[in-house]
């Protein structure tokens, strides 16, 4: 990290030391220019009537005097000093006050053609003396011309006046002056009398476009001789405080960032999210059809930090602060206390109330005021739709970058225009944004219902689940949708998919307990049968003690009669064991 | 206004009438500057001086001025291109710049002289 800043700053200064700029002070220029005019060298504004060429020269004098302590002539051909001051005072600068503590001059040049008539070869001398004084009487570093052309009108014999303009170049080059001549542009060329032949060193070419009826101020620098810059055309804004340049291309990406997260006041959101809801100073896209909730959700979100002690500013450009308070109630949201306190503030304005510039300005204004730490903008595509799909790009990265760079954490609505959500020029800002919701009608069943899943979210692990969000009295509630076969089942089919699992549940339960019952039976039947068994057995048992109990008696009485026999046929012959049949037949004999 | 401001070096020449106490609707005020010793610069002293002298006589105030020396004097005056002649009086306030030196047949033009063209 060390090592790189250190080179970093070594290439600065070796470029410095190439070609040394001075800087305007102008926001944004000095960015696109690599540190701004090239210091010593006259560099040329053009570009049509009421585009800023005067303003931007003024301005850089201004800065010059006031913020880099370079004292700075302004040679006025076509307004008066009185006209000037108010001029630049309507923008912030005061041109009095500089003048008195001889800071600047400012010299009006007036040229009347049907005061003049010419009579013989001339020089611009006049001019000369005039500068030169005036670069003398307060030591200037920075001369303003604006606009020379005024000479071309007003004065005879071109050639004279060619030759003169290049003289004059020169000398400036010579006193070390920086300066900026200004230009009226011409048909087929950057100026109406070709001043770009003696201006060599920079050119810079303002531009006003009005399309779709919305005028968008563009800067281009068309040459820088020796020096990188910025080949694109950059839009510009007029603000309260001058000049600000959007140099869309040059913005460095190297914001601090957090690794705190903030609930979004939606916990099934935050779950989704990780647990813990999105990043502090990430920018977050909510992309949605119509009525698909978008406000809603930033609604809920803009409350969420708010309830936690935080500013919350809220863009608008659909609704009133009135007509969003008194919707938000009907779902149980109450800003107004918010509001009260101080910590939301809403900033509504029709989007064609004024072009890009104009809006990128007053939001910048408004945010610099109330230095919020939450902002929503609802929606942004209505903005973006005043300019082209790259004007409103360049404009969306700038207040990301801006926002970013001051921790500000950023939610962007955005409206797609039926068809499938993912369009072109979602496209083309979703990948300036850090998570993207997409928020969308389900239509079936004869019912819409809204679903919402997560389509990316840089840095945290999340749900890609598709889910239904209810709107109800209190609020958000999101639920999860069930997935069949024909896709996603939100709403009533949800509920009747539910009712569905819920009796299949119910019917397996109960053929749990009719096959459990039958088992029981069947074991009852076992039993019964195990018990009549043993009953059987107990009696053959029985049985058998009463057979061996009988053949023992029998044979005691088989024995005892044969004894007595033996005895009566006194017979002394012992008894053997095959004697019974004997004795049977002794039995039978008597 | 009236004050003559000394322009020293070169060929910078002070011809000036009598100023006479009342100003006449006739009385010319000029005022020529001019930026150094140039050629032109002395041309038109001259060819301006001429004019005094010829067409208008003693009713003429002129002052010429050498912006080097004095430029402070050539932003008040709106100076642009050198030499301009000004004619601030008779109003109204008219420009004559270059060498200047067909001034006289200007003038007459202008009918700021009418004695110009009948004195041969």
């Amino acid at each position: 990290m060390k090592t790189n800043t250190k080179t970093t700053g070594r290439r600065h200064t070796a470029k410095a030391a190439r070609l040394p700029r001075c800087p305007t002070g102008i926001q944004g220029l000095d960015e696109i220019t690599g540190g701004g005019l090239p210091r010593g060298r006259p560099t040329l504004v053009c570009g049509g009537a009421g585009c800023g060429k005067t303003l931007l020269a003024a301005e850089f004098l201004v800065r010059g005097a006031a913020q880099f302590d370079e004292p700075g002539v302004l040679m006025a051909f076509e307004e008066t000093e009185k006209e000037l001051e108010a001029n630049v005072a309507s923008l912030g600068f005061d041109l009095e006050g500089l003048v008195r503590r001889k800071k600047m001059v400012v010299d009006h040049v007036h040229i009347e053609r049907s005061e003049s008539t010419q009579s013989g070869g001339y020089d611009l001398e006049g001019i000369f003396v005039r500068l030169g004084h005036s670069i003398d009487s307060i030591g200037a570093k920075r001369v303003v011309l604006d606009t020379l052309e005024v000479l071309f009108a007003n004065l005879p014999d071109e050639a004279v006046l060619r030759g003169e303009l290049r003289r004059l170049f020169r000398w400036l080059k010579a006193k070390g002056v920086t300066a900026v001549i200004t230009a009226e542009r011409g048909p087929g060329s950057l100026t109406r009398h070709g001043l770009e032949e003696y201006v060599s060193d920079c050119v810079i070419v303002l531009d006003h476009r009005v399309s779709d009826q919305v005028a968008t101020r563009h800067l281009r620098v068309v040459k820088y001789r020796g020096a990188m810059h910025g080949t694109n055309e950059f839009p510009f804004l007029i603000g309260a405080d001058g000049i600000s340049v959007l140099p869309i291309t040059s913005l460095s990406l190297n914001h601090q960032v957090s690794r705190e997260r903030i609930a979004t006041g939606i916990p099934r959101l935050d779950k989704m999210l990780g647990g813990r809801g999105f990043f502090r100073g990430s920018s977050i896209l909510l992309t949605g059809t119509a009525g698909t909730g978008k406000t809603i959700i930033s609604c809920n979100f803009g409350h969420a930090a708010a309830r936690r002690g935080e500013r919350v500013l809220y863009f608008s450009f659909e609704e009133s602060p009135n007509q969003i308070i008194r919707n938000m109630h009907s779902i149980g949201l109450r800003l107004e206390p918010m509001v009260k306190r101080g910590l939301l503030r809403f900033h509504s304005a029709r989007p064609s109330l004024y072009g890009l510039e104009m809006h990128l300005a007053t939001m910048f204004k408004e945010i610099a005021e109330f230095r919020p730490q939450v902002v929503i903008v609802d929606p942004i595509t209505s903005l973006m739709d005043l300019g082209t799909v790259s004007e409103g790009k360049g404009m969306v990265t700038r207040l990301i970058d801006y926002l970013k760079a001051t921790q500000v954490t950023t939610l962007f609505t955005s409206l797609t225009q039926g068809g499938h959500p993912l369009q072109q020029s979602e496209g083309g800002m979703s990948s300036l944004m850090d998570s993207w919701l997409l928020l969308e009608d389900f239509e079936g069943n004869g019912e819409r219902n809204r679903v919402f899943y997560v389509l990316k979210a840089r840095g945290m692990g999340h749900s890609n689940q598709i889910r239904e969000f209810l709107i109800s009295d209190h609020g958000i509630d999101i639920v999860d949708a069930y997935i069949g076969a024909s896709g996603v089942l939100t709403g009533s089919a949800r509920a009747a998919q539910g009712a569905l699992e819920k009796a299949a549940a119910l019917a397996g339960q109960q053929e749990a307990a009719q096959l459990k019952r039958e088992v029981e039976r069947k074991r009852g039947a076992l039993e019964r049968q195990i018990s009549g068994l043993r009953s059987d057995y107990e009696s053959e048992a029985l049985e058998l003690r009463r057979i061996a109990e009988q053949v023992g008696t029998r044979t005691l009485l088989l024995s005892t009669e044969r004894a007595e026999s033996g005895r009566l046929r006194q017979a002394d012959i012992k008894l053997g064991s095959g004697m019974p049949i004997k004795s049977k037949a002794g039995r039978r004999l008597p | 206004m009236k004050t003559v401001k000394d322009s020293n070096a070169v060929a910078v020449e002070r011809a000036r009438a009598k100023r006479p106490a009342v100003r006449s609707k006739d009385e010319f005020l000029l005022r020529l500057f001019v930026a150094g010793a140039t050629d032109r610069s002395r041309q038109a002293v001259l060819h301006v001086r001429d004019l005094c002298a010829t067409g208008l006589k003693d009713r003429v105030a002129l002052e010429v001025v050498d912006i080097y020396q004095q430029p402070a004097l050539a932003r008040s005056n709106q100076i642009v291109a050198t030499p301009t002649l000004v004619i601030e009086n008779p109003p109204p306030l008219r420009r004559f710049i270059g060498s200047l030196a067909n001034i006289a047949a200007l003038f007459a033009e202008l009918d700021l002289i009418k004695k110009g063209k009948s004195e041969p």
